[in-house]
């Protein structure tokens, strides 16, 4: 591996790269993300490399271990080229199998593929999928198609042509401009446009500036952030080099997530080798550029996500927000002009180079261009990471691509924003997914969390989740997000517990207002809208637990009692083996009782239960 | 200099001076507790909140870090100033209702008592003022924040005896409501 000292060496290098590939040699992805790893990724790659050696097929066939191909609830998932067979939940001994049928003889193996959730038929290629189907991977593609840890991979498909691009053709204005023109905006929350920061940054004074990709992705349940950057880390790190020959930076940083091993390891192993090839350091390319990139690495606060307090803990401070008088794209890192961007917003920008910003800016809804990753999770049926263009509606994303709420249950309400948005409820499920019209609804696009929720999940413990969640992760230093939250978990605790009183909804009401007034960053400022929201489309179900001391969705243990059934129940005896607090007593054939001193409301004896005898009210 | 207006008075002021220095400067009152004129400004406690009416960022802002700058249009007794400052007030005295210096201000601005009840009960209501006098004034750096959200303190590094406190007083001296209390060693 040779520094590449022009464009001409690099064009070279490109050509030499994507001549080796032969598209017709059958090759074999298998999702290594954390997702799939957890589900035995790591066992199903030993067992191809053993029987690739065992049968001698090294050379017909090639063995692409990749990163997150999204669809993580059919994991192990593994593709098949050149037709795109899929297969979904393999495991290691299924390997020998699709090695003879599918690579050698060309048969489909009935049992490995996918089972379309509404019509019950098999499903052969990745591309009819539903969950695939409805998808626009701008940004997420290239993930199946190279090894996260080869850059000759990241290249062969187009990677750092956007960089040679611009160093050869373009003035950092110009790149501003493209950047300006094709309406790209945050994609960690804020939605702030990306060319206005950059323009800022690029106008503000100063001897040095710094270019900052924020990877310290912390929403519960979200995780696009973290399949990029260990499924493709080279497009990061390339639009992070565009964006710092866009406002002249010589130095860059990732603030990466201490939860985030295998993402690192993968970002580190790209330092290294853009190193190697003269994408980092002195002389880009022989463009005159010098520019390089440090690791920070987060301590696993959630509020470091925060532009002001991330950089503060880059700074080896305590990483807690300043008031945002001027802006960080003026006085930001070292009080030096920064721009800080999300892992996704920089994985667009070399997207934009390439196409256009003409291309970029037909996609998407008016105010909001391009596509969004969205982490699926919940009651829903597919969960994994999807990615559609801005405007698609919930009813699609959640219907059609997630294939609908788990075990056929009424879908109740979707959580978009992590602990900073708010739920949309069914009535607004063909509301087309932007930054607009999440924020009118009264959540918000944040980094896309989307958790799914059904008629099982309690409003006000949803609310309570997320207060608990920022009362642990605020970090203190302001009386109205620090306090109100401590006051807000305790009305929500007393009503979820039968203590609720009236007056508790007008005071949580107060606080979130004074909350939202005077918080010192965004962060507090928003701290209440998953109260807020809740309340805004589910105040009857707070009415319920505070008046009548119950919890319609069966959630809030103190306000259940489960009973027993006198003219269902068979005396079959399988709920008091089953229980494990000894709470459930009765004879062979006879009716039994639950002791509801001994009862914790584990819900087992439900389950347990083929008469439907167990009443849980 | 810079022409702007504070509760309907014009005023010309030097550049850089923070909406509060002004107000304090000219008899306005405005309700602190983290701020000190000897010490760098830190926004956290949130009693000193004004309206900005006309401005770059109009709403509610911590005036003790707010710059002036000319146009500026500000309120400090606003409805909306009033009532979050009463809110805010009550979730101090909530937590710490055994500090005179809290309850003493408190009441000047009409809140004698909290609806809120807190079984976490101290003095401390985490401004910093020891924080930035050690640092800023005695230049010991022996305490800072440790910790966050309801867990957060001020603390000597890993909770250890400071070997480099000079037992000079001036976080003590500088505290608001009396948390910190300096013993004589024999």
């Amino acid at each position: 591996m040779a520094k590449l000292k022009s464009v001409k060496e690099f064009e070279k290098l490109h050509k030499q790269l994507t001549g080796k590939k032969n598209p017709k040699k059958p090759s074999i992805a298998v999702c290594a993300g954390t997702g799939c790893v957890a589900l035995g990724a790591t066992g199903v790659v030993d067992a191809f490399k053993k029987e690739i050696k065992r049968m001698k097929l090294s050379e017909k066939v090639e063995l692409l271990i990749t990163g997150c191909h999204g669809f993580c609830e059919r994991g192990v998932v593994v593709l098949l080229r050149p037709e795109g067979i899929l297969y979904q939940r393999v495991k290691p001994a299924d390997v020998p199998e699709i090695l003879e049928k599918t690579i050698l003889n060309n048969e489909i193996i009935e049992r490995l593929l996918y089972e379309d959730t509404v019509t019950g038929k098999k499903i052969v290629h990745e591309k009819d999928i539903p969950f695939y189907k409805h998808q626009d991977r701008l940004i997420f593609g290239s993930n199946n198609q190279i090894n996260p840890t080869s850059i000759d991979d990241y290249i062969s498909i187009g990677g750092y042509s956007a960089l040679a691009r611009v160093l050869s053709d373009m003035k950092p204005e110009a790149v501003v401009d493209v950047i300006n023109k094709s309406g790209l905006r945050g994609r960690g929350g804020g939605g702030f446009p990306t060319g206005k920061k950059w323009e800022y940054c690029r106008r503000a004074e100063g001897d040095i500036k710094y270019v900052i990709i924020n990877a310290d992705e912390g929403d519960p349940g979200a995780y696009m952030d973290r399949s990029i950057l260990e499924g493709n880390p080279h497009s990061v790190l390339e639009g992070l080099i565009i964006g710092a020959y866009a406002v002249e930076s010589t130095e860059g940083y990732i603030y990466v997530r201490q939860e985030y091993p295998l993402a690192l390891e993968h970002f580190t192993t790209a330092l290294d080798a853009a190193r190697k090839y003269g994408f980092l350091g002195k002389n880009i390319l022989g463009s005159g550029m010098n520019f390089d990139v440090k690791i920070a690495r987060g301590g696993g606060a959630f509020v470091c996500g925060e532009s002001t307090a991330l950089m503060a803990s880059i700074e080896g401070r305590v990483g807690e927000p300043r008031a945002k008088h001027f802006h960080t794209v003026e006085r930001g890192l070292h009080e030096s002009p920064t721009v800080l961007n999300n892992v996704e917003t920089w994985a667009n920008v070399p997207v934009i180079i390439n196409k256009g910003w003409e291309w970029f800016s037909e996609i998407g809804t008016d105010r909001s261009k391009g596509t969004k990753i969205f982490s699926l999770v919940g009651k829903v049926n597919n969960t994994g990471l999807v990615e559609v263009p801005m405007g698609t509606t919930l009813r699609q994303i959640i219907f059609d691509i997630g294939g609908g709420i788990q075990n056929n249950k009424k879908f109740k309400a979707v959580q978009t924003g992590g602990p900073s948005g708010g739920v949309v409820p069914e009535s607004l499920l063909d509301l087309p997914v932007d930054f607009e019209r999440l924020t009118e609804a009264g959540s918000m696009m944040g980094s896309g969390g989307m958790i799914v929720m059904d008629e099982n999940n309690c409003m006000v413990d949803v609310a309570k989740y997320f207060v608990d969640f920022l009362k642990d992760e605020s970090c203190g230093k302001c009386t109205p997000c620090r306090e109100g939250l401590i006051q807000m978990s305790e009305i929500l605790k007393d009503i979820t517990e039968g203590n609720g009183k009236e007056g508790d909804l007008e005071l949580l009401e107060e606080l979130s207002w004074v909350m939202t007034e005077t918080s010192l960053c965004a962060l507090g400022a928003s701290a209440a809208f998953p109260f807020l929201s809740t309340l805004r489309y589910f105040r009857d179900e707070y009415e319920v637990h505070i008046k009548e001391k119950r919890c319609p969705a069966h959630v809030c243990k103190a306000l259940i009692t489960y009973t027993i059934n006198a003219k269902k129940c068979t005396g079959c005896t399988l709920c008091a083996l089953k229980c494990p607090q000894d709470a459930i007593s009765g004879e062979k054939k006879a009716l039994h009782e639950i002791d509801q001193s001994k009862c914790i409301k584990c819900g087992i004896c439900v389950d347990a239960c083929k008469f439907d005898a167990v009443i849980v009210d | 200099m810079v022409k702007f207006t504070l509760n309907d008075r014009d005023y010309e002021v030097e550049d850089g001076k923070t909406i509060l220095e002004v107000a304090l400067e000219n008899g306005v009152k405005i309700p602190t507790l983290c701020y000190h004129k000897d010490l760098t400004s830190y926004g956290a406690c949130r009693l000193c909140m004004v309206e900005i009416i006309d401005g770059a960022r109009p709403g509610l802002q911590a005036s003790c870090t707010y710059k002036v700058s000319d146009g500026l249009v500000v309120k400090t007794d606003t409805e909306r100033v009033k009532k979050t400052r009463d809110i805010v007030f009550e979730l101090l005295l909530a937590r710490c209702p055994d500090s005179e210096k809290l309850t003493k201000l408190a009441e000047e601005y009409g809140i004698t008592k909290s609806r809120i009840e807190w079984k976490d009960k101290g003095k401390c209501i985490l401004c910093g003022l020891c924080v930035r006098a050690c640092a800023e004034v005695s230049q010991r750096n022996a305490i800072n924040f440790a910790f966050r959200g309801i867990e957060r303190q001020v603390n000597t590094p890993f909770k250890r005896i400071s070997q480099i406190c000079i037992g000079c007083g001036a976080c003590a001296y500088v505290c608001p409501t009396g948390a910190i209390e300096i013993e004589e060693a024999d």
